[in-house]
């Protein structure tokens, strides 16, 4: 790791942090509103690649941990590790790290559908496969009852998403930051 | 920066080792999931209150402050075991889940920043093995915590730039000119970094005075 590396790590996890503090839409009958800072998941990974995004999003979770309120809703500290919801936490980084190697996999012939590909499977599917269980097995519940209590948070992601795609595809124009290996080895 | 959950207060929950605090918040957290017995985990409950008000002197107004985001989450547990199984599972599982929320709340509010990122620099030093430096650590989050304000500087200039030009609503437009504009930014602190010598081998300094 390079120290422009250590730098782009450090900017994901304070971009995360930002799109935190907009304020969140709530949605009636849900505990937690909609926020944007999972833009910044997807961002992390389809912009830095899948080794810095990942570290990006677990720069920010040991940043919160650490007492920074710096999730959405000014939420933070060590609680937010330990509620029925931080299995959602913990899969960031792991998702981060999933869009990040879809998107470096499809690097050169990278357009918006391969970046929509990878943000609904990293930013989407593995979120909600780490955050079910998490709060079924935390809180008690059925796997069943803990997927029906998120589904109203799929269309809020898909709006996400597709964002983070039509994002990452200007920048990926503008400012590549994901290099391509000279000859593509094996596993990519 | 005055962003911290930290309470300031002279107590001795406040200076007992942030790493202490950290092992035995992790203990408890594994602990209480072998408690079935109401009158304990409430008895565990209490005793973290006592500890955090009575011991560490922290107003309840910062407590409930931090409790407060996982509240509606605990009442729709309630509600849910209610309804499926019995109210004896449904308590006890919000007293679980409620006494680790508050007893990590009295860890963030009586351990400063610094502190817990010395903890993280301390936790990474088998990491070396793998070539990653605790040192470096400590500067990714200081950058982090430094960037923060930044991008919300960079944002809004942008935003007022966009609309100096007419555009209006067109929220997400700004988001790439944003990124551009913080990538290069980026770069150029890396080089910065590099040029001051941030990748030779650190010298042997102590941790924990890098965080603002």
């Amino acid at each position: 790791m390079k120290s422009r590396d250590l730098a782009y790590i450090a900017l994901f996890a304070a971009i995360t942090a930002v799109l935190g503090l907009l304020p969140p839409v709530p949605v009636p009958g849900i505990p937690v509103p909609i926020t944007a800072q999972t833009l910044g998941v997807m961002l992390a990974g389809s912009v830095l690649g899948a080794r810095r995004g990942g570290l990006a999003l677990l720069t920010f979770l040991v940043v919160v941990a650490a007492g920074m309120p710096l999730l959405s809703g000014g939420r933070g500290g060590l609680g937010v590790f330990v509620g029925p919801s931080a299995g959602y936490l913990y899969s960031w980084p792991i998702a981060a790290f999933v869009i990040g190697l879809l998107t470096q996999v499809t690097y050169r012939r990278f357009n918006l559908a391969w970046a929509m590909v990878a943000n609904l499977v990293g930013g989407i599917a593995v979120i909600y496969a780490l955050g079910i269980p998490f709060t079924s097995i935390y809180g008690d519940v059925s796997l069943s009852a803990a997927a029906t209590g998120s589904l109203s948070f799929i269309p809020g992601d898909l709006v996400k998403a597709g964002i983070a795609s039509v994002v990452a595809v200007a920048v990926r124009k503008a400012y590549p930051v994901i290099e391509l290996p000279r000859r593509r080895p094996a596993a990519g | 920066m005055t962003l911290s959950l930290y309470v300031p207060v002279a107590s001795p929950v406040h200076r007992a080792p942030a790493g202490l605090k950290l092992g035995l918040l992790a203990a408890l957290a594994v602990a209480l999931f072998l408690v079935g017995r109401l009158a304990v985990a409430g008895g565990v409950l209490a005793a973290v209150l006592l500890l955090g008000v009575g011991v560490a002197r922290l107003p309840v107004r910062a407590l409930v402050a931090q409790v407060r985001p996982v509240w509606p989450w605990l009442v729709l547990l309630l509600a849910f075991h209610l309804v499926f199984t019995d109210w004896r599972t449904g308590t006890l599982v919000v007293l679980r889940l409620l006494t680790l929320v508050v007893a990590a709340a009295v860890v963030t509010s009586t351990t400063r920043v610094t502190e817990l990122v010395a903890v993280v620099e301390w936790l990474a030093r088998p990491l070396a093995v793998l070539g990653i430096r605790p040192a470096r650590i400590g500067l990714v989050i200081a950058m982090t915590l430094r960037f923060i304000p930044l991008i919300a500087e960079r944002a809004a200039a942008i935003r007022e730039a966009q609309a100096a030009r007419g555009a209006t609503g067109m929220r997400w437009g700004m988001l790439v000119p944003l990124l551009v504009q913080v990538l290069r930014l980026a770069h150029t602190l890396g080089e910065a970094l590099d040029a001051r010598g941030a990748d030779a081998p650190a010298p042997p300094r102590r941790a924990g005075a890098s965080a603002p």
